[in-house]
């Protein structure tokens, strides 16, 4: 056993020097928090969702029904407020705009963003949402540091102002002011990418609640199962 | 009654015998120890898969246009979906694990050799095919990795001289992947391998039931009966390792529950965010990484230059494995009383394959590939020199009975 167990451990010292030696590229993504608990941060990013993602792209896997009981709405709720484009509760989140009519304006038809916080990652959605930049060499007038010479223009740009970015360090500073303090404008994306983390995955607040029931299940077999064990066991030397 | 029950299926049946033969008179060693559990749970988890997957083919459309839709449609849509989902894509990774383990323990307890080597070659063969359900089944959730990685694998044979672009073309059906291709590799999926695998399963636990189990001692506990024919170092597989196995399968599931309902991405390792994009066939990832368990034998194939000798390195790396029975010289089968050439042969080859896995999942730059180079050469070296340093290796005597360590 003694020499398996060194087998394993030399072997792994020498994975991991490996890894040390690996050179992370990429630019530098600010995290965000992720807590599908918090309703109100789930409230206000569906608000800044459909008001001004909802109409270049869609949500085509996301029902309205299944969004308001996630995020602690009524139906009504979600129908007065927060349902442009479709009519029924229980349609989901498509939009009016034909795909080749996008491709055409655009360049590139918008992607559905049903599931773009899971390959995209959130941290990522955080970054890009908050470092858009003039650039006049672009169609839209924009470019963006996480995502270079995308297509899409700076949507929110009433609310966090222009930035331009330092040619060489790619630092951004204020070109213009927008309606929202910098802080304010951060808490606004931080609200939207947890939205679209909930979107991308709304089963995922059913997950982590069965998860500890079944852990503790797990456990409570094991104080059964384990000393079962060792009674059935306890004449075998 | 029940007696009565019993005998009149018996004389019909053999259903007394077969529990006898397998479970409550099969005799195994009493000294197995911690590499001893993951054969049972490789069963369990391919009942886990297997009934999973009937569930997941239930809401599941096998159709290049509906598929990516339907596999979300199944992880919102469909009642507790998004479990079944999880318990099928985290199984795949767990029964790799589990097998992989249990390799391993062949390995260092030499239960490939005499007279196991059927054992091991349907060992082998299972998990040939289970490369190959693994393969075929990520191709249904068409994503990009999905589409990318299926595109790059079958392209593979396309290096075979002659035959090899009509081999190709005729495995996909079309000329990229496609519709097509999806709707043969998820026939192959669901039934033509599972089939294979199963098939397989049996032969490997006949032949196991009917040489009787090694042990971490190496040692043949039918050498030694009492006079009623039971081996003095033998305890009935049930009770004994039936009590025994459920413990390991409770910390098993205990750790599998822990990713499933807290990381079931594995950080990108078992659900790649890449696949979260529906596949396009105009736009090509930048860099397409196999699922773990394919890796060290990718680094393998980009390790040679030439593509044929890749693909031929890739094949031989897998084929070597069936040789092993014939390769290793030594009388001795435990790693505990094997001498000090085969310990460190040993301990080479398991950090080549872990070092393969992790550089198959790197960009092939210079360094890397030549770091893929060595360790491939390291890899092939553990079996083709295997002959010559288990002969001459300074083994330690193997004790007469088996020991509780």
């Amino acid at each position: 056993m003694r020499t398996i167990v060194l087998t394993l451990l030399i072997s792994l010292m020498s994975l991991t020097s490996i890894q040390v030696m690996a050179a992370s590229g990429g630019i530098h993504l600010d995290p965000v928090e992720i807590d599908l608990s918090d309703k109100a941060s789930l409230q206000r990013g569906a608000k800044t969702f459909v008001n001004y993602c909802l109409s270049c792209h869609s949500a085509s896997f996301m029902r309205y029904n299944r969004m308001a009981k996630d995020i602690g709405l009524t139906e009504e709720q979600v129908k007065e407020n927060l349902m442009f484009a479709s009519e029924k509760i229980g349609d989901t989140m498509t939009i009016a705009m034909r795909a080749e009519d996008a491709k055409r304006w655009f360049g590139v038809t918008p992607p559905d963003l049903s599931v773009i916080s899971r390959a995209r990652g959130t941290d990522w959605l955080n970054t890009y949402l908050r470092t858009f930049y003039l650039d006049n060499t672009k169609a839209m007038g924009t470019n963006n540091l996480a995502f270079k010479d995308v297509g899409m223009p700076h949507v929110l740009w009433q609310q966090q102002g222009y930035l331009a970015a330092d040619a060489e360090t790619h630092h951004l500073t204020h070109a213009t002011e927008g309606d929202m303090s910098n802080y304010e404008y951060n808490v606004m994306i931080a609200d939207l990418v947890n939205f679209l983390a909930y979107v991308g995955e709304p089963s995922k607040i059913q997950r982590l609640a069965l998860g500890k029931w079944v852990l503790l299940y797990l456990f409570l077999f094991f104080l059964v199962a384990y000393p079962m064990k060792k009674a059935f066991w306890k004449d075998i030397h | 009654m029940f007696a009565n029950l019993m005998g009149w299926v018996d004389a019909r049946f053999p259903a007394t015998k077969m529990w006898e033969d397998h479970l409550s008179k099969y005799y195994a060693p009493k000294n197995f120890n911690f590499w001893y559990f993951f054969g049972s749970l490789a069963m369990l988890v391919l009942v886990l898969q297997i009934v999973t997957g009937i569930f997941l083919t239930m809401n599941y459309k096998p159709d290049a246009a509906l598929a990516f839709a339907s596999v979300e449609y199944i992880m919102r849509d469909v009642e507790w979906g998004w479990l079944i989902r999880y318990l099928h894509s985290t199984g795949a990774s767990a029964f790799f694990v589990v097998v992989y383990l249990h390799m391993f323990r062949g390995l260092i307890y030499g239960s490939y050799k005499q007279p196991r080597e059927l054992v091991w070659i349907f060992g082998m063969f299972i998990y040939i095919a289970l490369m190959a359900e693994a393969f075929m089944g990520y191709l249904l959730p068409w994503g990009q990795m999905s589409f990318w990685g299926a595109q790059v694998i079958i392209s593979l044979f396309g290096a075979l001289p002659v035959i090899g672009e009509d081999l190709a073309l005729w495995i996909r059906g079309d000329f990229v992947v496609a519709d097509a291709t999806l709707n043969r590799f998820f026939a192959f999926h669901v039934i033509a391998v599972p089939l294979v695998l199963l098939g397989l399963v049996v032969a490997h636990i006949i032949a196991l039931h009917e040489v009787g189990s090694n042990n971490p001692d190496g040692v043949e506990i039918k050498k030694n009966k009492d006079k009623n024919g039971i081996p003095v170092d033998g305890i009935p597989f049930h009770p004994y390792y039936s009590v025994k196995d459920i413990v390991g399968v409770i910390v098993f599931l205990f750790i599998f529950s822990l990713i499933l309902f807290y990381m079931p991405e594995m950080d990108g390792w078992f659900l790649e965010k890449d696949n979260f994009i529906p596949a396009d066939p105009l736009k090509t990832p930048e860099h397409i990484v196999p699922l773990w368990y394919f890796t060290p034998f990718y680094a393998i194939l980009r390790a040679v230059p030439d593509k044929l000798m890749g693909v031929m390195a890739m094949g031989g790396a897998q084929a070597i494995l069936f040789l092993l029975p014939w390769l290793d010289r030594s009388p001795v089968k435990s790693i505990r009383y094997r001498g000090p050439y085969f310990r460190w042969a040993l301990t080479l080859f398991i950090i080549s394959f872990l070092a393969l896995g992790y550089l198959g999942t790197q960009p092939a730059t210079t360094l890397y590939t030549n770091m893929a180079r060595i360790f491939s050469i390291i890899y092939f070296a553990f079996f083709i020199l295997m002959p010559w340093y288990s002969s001459i290796d300074k083994d330690k005597p193997v004790p007469e009975r088996v020991t509780m360590k």
